[in-house]
């Protein structure tokens, strides 16, 4: 993973190859514990993006004054500022939504993901690709806790995207509703559990899918290579 | 002695500390700007907030201003249910005192503190009770929440009067209110704060609704 990969190539980095949420397994607290609806996730996600997002901005910017052994308390400062000021911002724009997250927006301070990212890329790369790096991770996690949340939802409730007035404003909505309450368990914390086993558990089996498809193609092609080189 | 010098640049330690004291100088900055947009915005958003939880408990009653316009706290020692001081919310009309809304913490919950919502008239009846916080059981104790019941609405417009002051208790206890199947303390817990409360707003009536009648704006609860 380097600068010179190209956006795209970021992108898909953050999004699956090397998911926050799905591969690295970071972060998995507040995941586990806001996914109970989508529109929580989708909260939860953009305010973790904002956050990674700038964050890898400032430390790729500052990164001349790095110095190893003040690393570690640099960021922290860096990140901590950054998630109060989203904090204060959600509190003022998104009130009701900040009243469902409650403490975990103050908690994505803690969210790994943000730190290392910043010790592994920010530190090391351009302003730009730092950025982009943050969005795609950010990004990544995101999605991961929209698709969570998602299904959380609708196995638990029975409906999608409830309640997204929270996020748009406006009067309550009561999104698509598909029956009349559901599967308590998916609500529950053993459903945040199972629910992200299944996610991991889908991601390594496409992955694997592919893999077996790619293996094909090549062992396909590489057969009359083989012939003409051994003529 | 020679300064600590870091092997990679070869700058002294005191550096490092300046670099430190610079970037914290410019987060903290970061920080209280980003406060001082917020923080009006935040206020409004709370004071909409308390006007909207509130709203539901002064059930339909006329009233002039807004709810959470005229508060007074009641520091303790009071007679009040919960050992902490508790807030009241005057609410007035143009002729005079029309109700007033207690925050009161039962404190004999099966699992916890409850804390209660209770709007009394000025003659003494129940407007309405809404449960504002409480860790019961789901399924069980929780059914005094009113989006999980509609038990807490056997509330609405009773008094010290009706039932009569000694069936203000559950049946099983002798009284005039429901329980709950599978839940006596909760329903028990509940039905005492509010007595209480009633009992306090009996003797209490004329301090209660005690000028300084406006002016004393107190959004910094809840």
């Amino acid at each position: 993973m380097s600068a010179d990969n190209g956006i795209l190539q970021t992108l898909r980095t953050g999004l699956w190859d090397d998911n926050p949420g799905l591969v690295q397994l970071l972060g998995l607290c507040p995941l586990l514990a806001v996914t109970t609806s989508f529109v929580n996730g989708l909260g939860l996600g953009i305010a973790t993006l904002a956050v990674m997002a700038l964050s890898n901005t400032l430390i790729s910017a500052t990164r001349r004054w790095i110095r190893r052994e003040i690393r570690i308390p640099m960021y922290v400062l860096i990140i901590a500022s950054l998630v109060t000021c989203i904090e204060l911002l959600f509190k003022a724009w998104f009130p009701d939504l900040d009243r469902s997250l409650g403490i975990f927006i103050p908690l994505i301070v803690t969210n790994c993901t943000i730190v290392a990212r910043a010790e592994v890329f920010a530190s090391r790369n351009p302003v730009a690709a730092s950025l982009a790096d943050g969005v795609a991770m950010g990004a990544g996690f995101a999605a991961l806790l929209c698709a969570v949340g998602l299904f959380r939802e609708f196995v638990g409730q029975g409906t999608l995207f409830a309640r997204l007035d929270m996020l748009l404003g406006g009067e309550p909505m009561p999104g698509i509703v598909l029956a009349d309450g559901g599967f308590l368990l998916a609500i529950l914390p053993p459903g945040a559990f199972l629910s992200l086993a299944l996610a991991v558990a889908a991601k390594n089996y496409l992955d694997l899918r592919r893999r077996r498809s790619d293996q094909a193609d090549l062992r396909h092609s590489e057969r009359p290579r083989s012939r003409e080189d051994g003529a | 002695m020679k300064d600590y010098h870091d092997p990679a640049t070869s700058r002294p330690i005191w550096a490092s500390g300046l670099i430190l004291a610079v970037l914290a100088a410019v987060c903290t900055a970061l920080v209280a700007y980003t406060n001082r947009y917020a923080a009006p915005l935040i206020a409004a958003n709370e004071q909409k907030y308390l006007e909207r939880s509130l709203q539901p408990v002064i059930a339909g009653i006329p009233y002039t201003g807004k709810l959470s316009e005229s508060t007074i706290v009641i520091d303790t020692p009071h007679a009040l249910p919960g050992r902490e001081p508790v807030t009241v919310y005057r609410v007035f009309s143009d002729d005079g005192p029309v109700a007033a809304l207690f925050v009161v913490t039962a404190m004999d919950g099966y699992s916890g503190p409850i804390r209660l919502l209770i709007g009394i008239d000025f003659r003494g009846h129940l407007t309405r009770v809404r449960v504002l916080q409480h860790r019961e059981t789901p399924g069980l104790g929780d059914a005094i929440d009113s989006t999980r019941s509609d038990w807490i609405d056997q509330f609405d417009g009773a008094s010290l009067e009706s039932p009569p002051r000694d069936e203000w208790a559950i049946r099983r206890d002798g009284g005039q209110f429901d329980q709950l199947t599978g839940a006596s303390i909760t329903p028990r817990a509940v039905v005492k704060a509010i007595k209480a409360t009633l009992v306090y707003f009996e003797v209490h009536r004329e301090a209660v609704f005690a000028p300084p009648v406006t002016g004393t704006t107190n959004d910094n609860e809840r």
